[in-house]
């Protein structure tokens, strides 16, 4: 009894690291290509959202902008 | 004072081949990072270094643009300058976001954990929330908001050296500044596509800048009329 405590006490805990070459074919599969797409595409993504809400707020400052003209016009040539 | 037509006809000029020149670089540098050579220990996923690094690059650029402005707004208080401060920051942001999602991208793959809260990572962090929270002053902090967004800005400049310098000056898992400058060293056959795709970034920066900058010139000038109307 007292042979197997020590045997216990001394024994090491198994080790938990697995070098990626000794591990069995289909265990280490985390794809890189969709994360590399992915990373390629977001930077895409966001120069395009971005893109479009400077558009978007151009075309609302001209429209004000003609809106503004046009109503200072009304008023020069109603004096 | 706003950007006059003489400088928005010089604009014009070289706006249109730029947008070409930067359409043509963003469709070849994937092409160029296919051929680029694998690194040997993370294999494919090493290839978002030429899109995650470069985007640091501009971001950098955004703040130094953001602050340099900021600082002649501040001493000057010329509206050109609150023009490029706020262009700066909006698109700091922009190129802060791609770094902050490409990198965990990576690290996903590399460090087998999205995100550590390492000083680099939460450095980098904290200084985009730096540049939002320009941009959140400017919207909601009413009249005058632009000298505390100016003010923000030089914070936010004066903190993004430590945050390029943190991998050298702490113990991170990200890899050291020394990287880049070594790669026609360690790496020559990656030096090329990483230099074209940083200068593909860098010319992205100058294009957005300039449409943002035309916008803020065009919403001062809406502002001068409106003020002239009620005067």
């Amino acid at each position: 009894m007292m042979a197997s405590l020590l045997a216990f006490v001394f024994s090491q805990p198994p080790d938990p690291f697995v070098p990626v070459k000794d591990l069995p074919p289909g265990t280490e599969q985390l794809p890189a290509a969709p994360l590399l797409i992915g990373a390629y595409a977001f930077v895409w993504i966001a120069v395009m959202a971005y893109l479009w809400t400077i558009w978007r707020r151009l075309d609302k400052v001209d429209a004000d902008l003609r809106a503004l003209e046009q109503r200072s016009a009304a008023r020069s040539s109603g004096r | 004072m706003g950007v006059g037509p003489h400088a928005c006809k010089k604009m014009n000029r070289w706006f249109a081949p730029l947008v070409v020149l930067v359409g043509v670089m963003f469709f070849a540098a994937p092409f160029l990072i296919a051929n680029a050579p694998l690194q040997t220990t993370m294999g494919l996923i090493q290839k978002i270094f030429y899109f995650h690094v470069p985007s640091w690059m501009a971001m950098y650029s955004a703040i130094a643009v953001s602050g340099a402005a900021s600082v002649v707004y501040l001493a000057k208080g010329t509206r050109s300058a609150d023009a490029y401060a706020a262009a700066g920051a909006e698109i700091a942001v922009l190129f802060g976001l791609m770094g902050l999602v490409t990198g965990p991208l990576w690290g996903r793959k590399a460090w087998g954990v999205w995100w550590v809260w390492d000083a680099r990572l939460t450095s980098a962090l904290l200084l985009e929330l730096i540049f939002v929270a320009y941009l959140l002053v400017r919207k909601y902090g009413g009249p005058g908001s632009e000298k505390l967004a100016a003010a923000t800005a030089l914070f936010g400049t004066a903190t993004a050296p430590f945050v390029y310098k943190s991998v050298d000056i702490w113990r991170t898992v990200h890899p050291k500044t020394s990287v880049v400058p070594e790669l026609p060293n360690t790496a020559p056959g990656m030096a090329g596509p990483f230099a074209f795709s940083a200068l593909a970034f860098l010319l992205l920066f100058l294009l957005l800048l300039a449409v943002r900058v035309r916008l803020a010139n065009r919403q001062a000038r809406l502002d001068d009329l409106y003020l002239a109307e009620e005067s």
